[in-house]
Parts: structure tokens; sequence; C-alpha cells
């Protein structure tokens, strides 16, 4: 099936002449959650505004499902939803109007019952009509979602969604996320959280300075990239690392009693047996073995670091 | 044609009027009449007729074009400039709305507004002064015709403006001021010959003659260029917010 999203050679240069896309190319597959990661101003929302139709881009195309966002754009930007990073609401209005208006707006009938099992779903329902400005910042947040939702969409596009909400809101988010992808909703959402992105995404995407850096499966990701470590505890707390583990690059922990070999998961040998030869040949005596996987913020450090580098 | 968004559009700038029905309606009676009271009562009662009626129904359409203008260049300035201001604007241009359906129920609603208002003008005049109209479907025409053109210049001025204080800028030192010199309160024959032609170089006389000829068969400019020069204002209306749709001016980045 063909992608439902198809970013080619996406360019954008404000007035100003700062070059915020470079040239991102980017397939994006029906049903798919998609997080795109990069540090302030890497250009996330430029890409996002420019697809949704909010920015002209400077040269390239984007397809939604086939239809080119500029000669096309009527059928284009009726698929696709939209909750920008900062809350914009008209404050007078009443929540219920609102979401209305949206539905509206996409071209969609005036349809009650979807409006209400939209704000129901996001425990707005007992707020339908109260003024936007009565609400508290979590719950404009929620108006947002319900707007780019009321339309049904089939790519949602979720600007930074948890960036500064309470914890209860962000593990709702992620349900309706959820719920969203399961009723075949693709899912683009970009993110200062890896968290995030690891709890939810399937493909991951690193964006810095106007570059897609690269773009892979989640799981694959990890593994290609990822790095262990092994985590020896020790019986008795030691002082300094004995000399005959030097070349295992190891780091003592404060408390002397763990010992943290960091090793690479790919690597034809991880030095593992090695290790435990010449720990138990310091006289060493364990009493634990952990292992932890690096995380995607390591991962995306690590990254964006060596391209700046 | 996105029918749907233009009438969600058109509702939703039209909530935010009724919202403030009771400010909306008092506000042009009360100013009407304060008009009535202070130009028609005391002042036009040092003035027998102006060219064949009373001081009174004379001032009428000069009141109403007044109102209708700011009224409508008022709405529409502020109906689009607020989404500018407070961010609502994104939903507009990432929805499946062509920029002539936005204008559509910007300007229709912005028009509507004003027309309410000027009708309610009409009808609080009608409590001091008797009121006829000599050509009704030419009254309602200019009536229409300012109400749409003023409201199209209004939403030039909200996505023109950078702030609140453009918004308010053109209202109150271009249009107001060229309403009262635009014999909203006098005819041009009773101005000095040479301000006689100055004025016509004013294009608000054309509208409130023309307007005002609807009402008594009496224009101080022949109908026809009135007709003209609505017809002409509209037309560099539509043509600045083509422009503005073809270059995305001061709405997309």
């Amino acid at each position: 099936m063909p992608a439902i999203l198809t970013i080619r050679d996406l360019r954008k240069t404000y007035a100003g002449g700062f070059e915020a896309l470079k040239g991102v190319s980017l397939e994006i597959e029906r049903g798919e959650i998609l997080a795109l990661l990069g540090p302030n101003g890497a250009g996330k929302t430029t890409l996002i505004s420019t697809v949704c139709g909010i920015t002209t881009a400077t040269s390239g195309h984007v397809t939604v499902d086939g239809h080119d966002i500029v000669t096309d754009f009527r059928a284009a930007r009726a698929l696709i939803g939209l909750v920008p990073q900062e809350v914009a609401l008209e404050p007078f209005e009443k929540v219920r109007n609102t979401v209305r208006f949206s539905r509206g707006l996409f071209g969609k009938p005036r349809d009650d019952a979807r409006v209400e099992e939209v704000l129901r779903r996001l425990s707005l329902w007992d707020k339908r009509d109260a003024q936007i400005k009565e609400l508290s910042g979590g719950m404009k947040r929620r108006v947002m979602i319900a707007k780019a939702m009321v339309h049904e969409p089939r790519i949602l596009f979720l600007d930074e969604p948890t960036a500064g909400v309470d914890v209860e809101l962000r593990k709702d988010m992620w349900e309706i996320v959820a719920e969203m992808k399961a009723a075949g909703v693709t899912i683009i959402l970009t993110t200062h959280y890896i968290e995030e992105a690891e709890a939810i995404a399937d493909r991951v995407g690193v964006i810095d300075r106007g570059e897609l850096l690269l773009v892979e499966e989640k799981d694959t990701l990890m593994k290609r990239m990822g790095r262990k470590q092994l985590i020896v505890e020790l019986t008795a707390p030691i002082e300094a690392i004995p000399e005959a583990l030097a070349r295992h690059r190891l780091t003592l922990a404060p408390d002397g009693r763990h010992l943290v070999y960091t090793y690479d998961t790919h690597a034809e040998r991880t030095g593992i047996t090695a290790l435990m030869n010449d720990v138990a040949a310091a006289g060493l005596v364990l009493c634990d073995v952990q292992t932890r996987q690096s995380s995607l913020e390591e991962i995306f450090v690590d990254l964006v670091g060596r391209k700046a580098s | 044609m996105n029918l749907r968004a233009i009438a969600a559009i058109y509702r939703f700038e039209m909530n935010r009027f009724f919202r403030t029905l009771l400010q909306s309606f008092l506000s042009p009676v009360l100013s009407t009449s304060l008009y009535f009271v202070v130009f028609g009562a005391a002042i036009g009662s040092r003035i027998n007729q102006v060219e064949g009626v009373s001081y009174g129904a004379f001032i009428v359409p000069g009141l109403v074009m007044l109102s209708v203008m700011t009224q409508a260049l008022t709405n529409a300035s502020f109906g689009i400039y607020f989404p500018k201001f407070i961010g609502t604007i994104y939903e507009l241009l990432s929805a499946p709305v062509s920029f002539p359906e936005i204008v559509i129920g910007y300007v229709g609603a912005a028009a509507t507004k004003a027309l309410f208002i000027g009708t309610v003008i009409l009808v609080t005049a009608n409590f001091f002064v008797d009121l006829s109209v000599a050509h009704p479907v030419a009254m309602v025409a200019f009536l229409l015709l300012t109400c749409l053109s003023f409201a199209l210049m209004g939403f030039i001025i909200g996505i023109w403006a950078a702030n609140f204080e453009q918004l308010q800028l053109v209202p109150l030192l271009v249009v107001t001021p060229l309403v009262f010199l635009g014999g909203a309160f006098y005819s041009v024959s009773m101005l000095p010959p040479v301000w006689q032609k100055v004025t016509l170089f004013n294009p608000v006389v054309y509208l409130i003659s023309g307007f005002r000829w609807s009402f008594f068969g009496a224009a101080d400019v022949p109908v026809g260029f009135s007709l003209l020069a609505i017809g002409a204002f509209t037309a560099i209306c539509l043509g600045v917010i083509w422009w503005i749709f073809r270059t995305g001016w001061r709405i997309r980045d």
C-alpha cells in the first residue's frame, strides 16, 4: 500500500534568510505512529506547518494520500487534523461551539452525536457550555485535541502534545493516540520527551537544523545504536579498579561496590567472558550482575552531538 | 465550494455579535437618538429645510451611512484580526477552505451586523422624523453595497494590521473624518464654491449623496456617479483581496 504521506525534498527558507528545512524527504505509512525528535529550532514545527498549509514551502512536494497539498489542497487537508504546540482558542466561545465550528470548517455536516462522543472521550462533556476562558490550561489543551479529532481525520499531527501537561493528561493522551492508531489513524507527533517516543512510537525520526538525520523503526534503532551496560555488584567495596581490569575500561561507582562495563551489543565480541574471567582472577567476589539498555535519549544526544561536531 | 465552512465561519462570527446583542442594539439606538436631539432638535430648529426636506429627515441617510460604514469596517477588521492575534488563524489556514470562502464568511458576517445596525437606526429615526423612501430598491441596494464594500475594506485592514493601534487607525483617522466631511449632516450646496469642488474628491460624498437620493429623490451629485463610485470602491477592495490571496501577504509565512 502506498504511503499516506510523502514528503519530497521539502525546503523552507524564511524571509529573513533562515533555512528551517533543508531538503527533507520522508514517507509515512498508513496507521503508524511516527515520533519526530529534535531540539528547539530543529524544524519540527516548520515541517508540520508546511504539510498542514500554515506555512508555504520554498520548494519540494508533499502529497497526502496521493493529493498534492498545493494543487489539491482541499482533499489533502480534509484528511488532516492538527493540534499545534500553542493553545489558541477564542476565549469567549463555548466549548461545544468551538468544536462544532472546527467540524464545519472541515466541510463535515453538523453531528451533535460526534461532538458529544469526542467531548466525552476527552472528559470535557461537563464543560460543554463553559466559556473557554473559564477552563484550566489542561482543559484547554483537551479542547485543542477535540477540535482536531472532531472531523474524523485520517492523519493526526500532534506538535509537542504533552509539553507542560500533567501526568494524568499525558497518560490520557497516550491512550487516545493508541485508540486512534487502533482505528487506523496515522499519527505524527513531535516531542522533546524521548520517553514519549519510546513509549508510543512505531518509528522515530530525528531532525536537527532542518535536516532529517534518520528515520528508523524504534526497536531497530535502539538495537542498532543501543549500547548496553553490565553492572557488576561486589560483596565488599573497593577503593580503586584493580590493575588486572584496566583493559576493560570500567567505571567504579562512588559507593565502591558497583563496576560498570559498557559494551556494544552488535560487536563480534562483547568482552563479557574475558571480563568475568579477569574479575575472578582479580579475586573480586560478586553478589549480583545486571544489564541495562541505553535509552532513546542517549541515542538522540549521541546522534545530534555527532552531527554538531 | 466548501459551503459548510462558510456557514461555520459566518455562524461563529454572528455568535460574537449575539453575545453582545444588547450592546450591539442599544448602542446605535442611543447614539442615533443623541444625534437627533443635538443635530435634529437643537440645530435643526434653526434650519428650516434642506433641499425641500426637514433638517431632521435630511440627516437620516448620513447617520445611517456613518454607522453602517464604521460598523462594517470595524466588525470585519476585528473579525479577521482577532484570530491572527490569538493564534486561532492556524485552524483557518489548515482547513480545506479557500481564501475566497474565508472572505465570504467574515465579510458576510460583518456586512450582516452593519445591515442590522443600519436597520435599527432607520427604525429609530422613524420615531423622531417623518421618513419616506422615494426609491426603496435603490435604498436597499445602496445600503447593501455599502455594508459589503466597507466590510471588504475592513477585512483588508484586519489582515494588514500588526497591532490593535493600527486596527483603529483607519476607522478613526480616515473613515470618520471622511464621513463627517462627506455631507452626512449638510448638503454640499451649503458649502462655499471652492469647498464644493474640494469635497468632490471625498469618495464618501458620492455614497451619502446616492443614499440620500434614494430617500428624497434629490442628490448633491448625479446618482450614476454614486453608483460608479461604490462600484469602483468595491472593485478596488476585491482587487486588493485577490492580491492578498495570491501572495499570502501577512497570512502565510
